[in-house]
C-alpha cells in the first residue's frame, strides 16, 4: 500500500515540474518571440516615417539634412545583380558535381571540408583576401567588380549546397527513366533533373540574394566607402560617371547604414540610418516572400501537382 | 525516309547520336569540374595569403609571438611601437562566450516550444519567422544595438551604454535565429517513436524532453551553439559599432573594449599595405581563420557522435 502512496506522491512531483517547465519554456519562447518582433516593428516603425520617394532616390548630404540613398540603393542592386551573375554558373557547375559527379572517397570529402570552411569563414577576412587580390594584385582598384567577387566567395559555398539539394531532392525514377533511354548524363542533368529541381533552386536563389544585399564586412574594403556622382543618363559602361561601369567604387545601402552611423555628421544621421535600415529590412522581407510564392508557384506548375493545398 | 539503302553518309549521320552523346558528357564533366577547382582554388589561396601575409608580422618584422598573444599594449604608431594583441584576443572571445551563454537557454526553450509544445502553430508560423529574422543584416543589428541596446544600458544599468556588454547582447540576438533553427531542425527530425514510447511508459512531457529528447538531441544542439558562436567569433561591424573600440582588456562589462574583427575594420583603411602595422592585422585575420578552422573541426566532430 506504502509504495502506491510513494508512486502517487512522485507522480504529483512529476505533473507539478511538468507545469513548471511547460511554463518556463513557453515564457522563454514568448519572450524571445517579443525581443525580436519588437526589435523588427521598431526599425520599421522608426524608419518608415523618414521614407519618401524624395529619400529613396536622391543622392546624400555629409554636411546637411535631407539626404538620400539614392546611389546605394541603386549599388545594392547592381551588385546583387553583377554578383548573381557569376555566382550562380559557378555555383550550379560545383553544386551539379557535387551531387552527380563526385565519387564517396577522399577527394570528395576533401571538397565538402572546403565547401563547409568556406562558407563559415568571417566575411571580414574574405573582405581582406579581396583587398589584397583583387583590388591590390589584379589592380581592379575599389570597384564594383572587386565587390562582386568577393561576395561571390562568399556566397559560393552556399550556392553549392543549395544546388546539390535540389538536385538530390530529385526522384530516383525520373533519373533512371532517362537512363533508360539512352540520354546522356549531361542531357539527364540539363533536361529532365534541372526542371524538376528549379523551383527549390530558385527559393534557395532568392535567400541567398538577400544574404548578399544586407553583407557589409566583405564589401568595405572591396567596393569601397564612396559613390562617385553618378550620372543616370549616361549608360556608357566605360564611363567614370556611368551608373553601370563595372570599375566604379559603389558604396552599398549595408555599408553606407554602417558609415552614418560611426561617422556619420549630417544632423539627421540617426534618421537617415532609421530609414535606410528599414529599406534593407524591408528589402530581405521581399525577397523572403518573394522566394516562397516563387518556390510554391513554380513547384506546382513545373510538377502539375496543382490540386494539392 | 528509306530505311533499305543507307548510303555511308547517313549510316555517320545514324552514329551520330552516339557522338553527340560523348561529346554532351564532356561538356558537362569539364563544366562542373572547371567550377569545383575554382572553388578550391579560391579556399587554397585564401589559406595562402592569410597565412603568408599573417605570418609576416612574426617572419619579416620581427614581433614576437609572446608579444602578439600575451602582450596588453597595442600602440603601434607610436616610437618604439607595441604590438600586444592580447585585449582585442580576450575581447573576441568574451563576446562570443557571454553571446552564447545569453542565447542558448533562449533559443532551445524557442525550439522545444516549437516543436514539443505547439508544434503545427510552430511549424506554419514561428519556423518561417525565425528563418526571416536569421536573414536580417548584421548592420541592422548593429543599429539596433546602438539605438535600443546601448541608451537603455546607459540608462539603467549605468556606464557609457557602449561596452563588451553591449557587443554581448547584440551579438546574442543576432545568434538566436541561427542557434533557433539548427535546433528546432534537429529536434523535429527526432524519429515519433521515440517520444511516443516515453509517453507510453507514463513520463510527463518534462520528463520525456529532459530524459529522451534532450540527451538524444545534444550534440545537435551543440553543433547549432558553436555555429552561432563561430557567427559571433567572425562578425565585424554589429559589434564594432557598439563595443567602444578601446584597446583594454575590459575589468567590466560596461567597459568599452575591442574585438580582432573590430581592430581590423578600424586599421585596415588607415594603414598601408606591407607596414609593420598593417601587417599586425593581418596576424589577427590570421586568428581568426585558425579559429574557423577550430569551430570546424568542433561541428566535425559532434556531427560525427550525432551520427553513432
Amino acid at each position: 500500500m506504502s509504495t502506491v502512496k510513494v508512486n502517487q506522491k512522485a507522480r504529483k512531483r512529476a505533473k507539478a515540474t511538468d507545469k513548471l517547465a511547460t511554463v518556463l519554456i513557453v515564457t522563454f519562447a514568448m519572450a524571445i518571440v517579443a525581443i525580436l518582433l519588437g526589435l523588427l516593428g521598431f526599425i520599421l516603425f522608426r524608419g518608415l516615417g523618414h521614407i519618401s520617394w524624395n529619400f529613396l532616390t536622391s543622392v546624400p548630404q555629409t554636411m546637411r539634412a535631407g539626404g538620400g540613398i539614392g546611389p546605394q540603393l541603386f549599388n545594392s542592386l547592381f551588385l546583387l545583380f553583377l554578383t548573381m551573375l557569376i555566382t550562380v554558373p559557378l555555383g550550379l557547375g560545383a553544386g551539379i558535381y557535387m551531387s552527380e559527379y563526385a565519387k564517396p572517397g577522399k577527394l570528395t570529402n576533401f571538397i565538402r571540408l572546403v565547401v563547409e570552411v568556406l562558407s563559415s569563414f568571417p566575411s571580414i577576412v574574405i573582405g581582406l583576401f579581396g583587398l589584397l587580390l583583387l583590388v591590390n594584385t589584379f589592380n581592379l582598384g575599389f570597384s564594383l567588380l572587386s565587390g562582386a567577387l568577393a561576395l561571390t566567395i562568399f556566397n559560393l559555398p552556399l550556392m553549392v549546397r543549395i544546388t546539390e539539394q535540389a538536385f538530390a531532392g530529385v526522384p530516383k525514377e525520373q533519373k533512371e527513366a532517362g537512363l533508360a533511354l539512352g540520354l546522356s548524363k549531361w542531357k539527364i542533368i540539363t533536361s529532365i533533373m534541372l526542371p524538376v529541381a528549379i523551383p527549390s533552386l530558385i527559393t534557395g536563389t532568392i535567400l541567398a540574394s538577400g544574404r548578399v544585399f544586407g553583407e557589409a564586412a566583405a564589401l568595405l574594403f572591396t567596393a569601397g566607402m564612396s559613390t562617385p556622382p553618378l550620372d543616370f543618363t549616361n549608360w556608357n559602361p566605360f564611363s567614370p560617371r556611368s551608373p553601370i561601369n563595372p570599375l566604379r567604387p559603389a558604396e552599398t545601402l549595408a555599408v553606407y547604414i554602417w558609415k552614418v552611423n560611426s561617422e556619420g555628421i549630417a544632423p539627421d544621421a540617426t534618421q537617415i540610418a532609421a530609414g535606410a535600415s528599414a529599406v534593407l529590412v524591408i528589402m530581405v522581407l521581399i525577397f523572403n516572400l518573394l522566394a516562397r510564392f516563387l518556390g510554391r508557384t513554380l513547384y506546382r506548375y513545373m510538377t502539375a501537382s496543382r490540386r494539392m493545398s | 525516309m528509306e530505311q533499305s539503302n543507307t548510303t555511308p553518309r547517313e549510316a555517320r549521320r545514324r552514329a551520330w547520336p552516339m557522338e553527340k552523346h560523348r561529346v554532351e558528357d564532356w561538356i558537362g564533366r569539364i563544366y562542373t569540374s572547371i567550377c569545383v577547382v575554382f572553388l578550391i582554388a579560391v579556399i587554397i589561396s585564401i589559406v595562402y595569403f592569410v597565412t603568408s601575409k599573417g605570418v609576416a608580422t612574426f617572419a619579416v618584422n620581427g614581433v614576437s609571438l609572446k608579444e602578439f598573444f600575451l602582450g596588453t599594449n597595442w600602440n603601434p604608431q607610436a616610437d618604439t611601437p607595441s604590438f600586444g594583441a592580447l585585449p582585442f584576443i580576450t575581447g573576441s572571445f568574451m563576446v562570443t562566450l557571454l553571446a552564447a551563454l545569453i542565447a542558448s537557454p533562449l533559443s532551445i526553450s524557442a525550439a522545444l516550444f516549437m516543436t514539443e509544445i505547439v508544434p503545427s502553430f510552430g511549424k506554419r508560423i514561428l519556423q518561417p519567422a525565425i528563418e526571416l529574422l536569421s536573414g536580417i543584416p548584421s548592420v541592422v543589428y548593429g543599429f539596433i544595438g546602438l539605438s535600443v541596446i546601448v541608451p537603455f544600458l546607459r540608462e539603467h544599468v549605468g556606464g557609457q551604454g557602449i561596452g563588451i556588454g553591449a557587443g554581448a547582447l547584440v551579438l546574442s540576438i543576432m545568434i538566436l535565429p541561427t542557434i533557433t533553427s539548427v535546433a528546432a531542425d534537429a529536434l523535429a527530425s527526432l524519429p515519433r517513436g521515440l517520444r511516443e514510447a516515453s509517453y507510453a511508459l507514463g513520463a510527463t512531457r518534462w520528463q520525456t524532453i529532459y530524459r529522451v529528447v534532450l540527451p538524444t538531441v545534444m550534440p545537435a544542439l551543440l553543433t547549432g551553439i558553436v555555429l552561432g558562436m563561430a557567427r559571433a567569433f567572425g562578425e565585424a561591424l554589429a559589434v564594432q559599432m557598439v563595443i567602444g573600440n578601446s584597446p583594454h582588456i575590459p575589468t567590466s562589462l560596461l567597459e568599452s573594449a575591442s574585438t580582432l574583427t573590430s581592430v581590423i575594420t578600424l586599421g585596415m583603411g588607415n594603414t598601408a599595405m606591407g607596414s609593420i602595422q598593417n601587417n599586425a592585422l593581418w596576424s589577427m585575420a590570421l586568428v581568426l581563420m585558425l579559429m574557423t578552422f577550430v569551430f570546424v573541426l568542433i561541428i566535425r566532430l559532434l556531427e560525427r557522435r550525432n551520427r553513432l
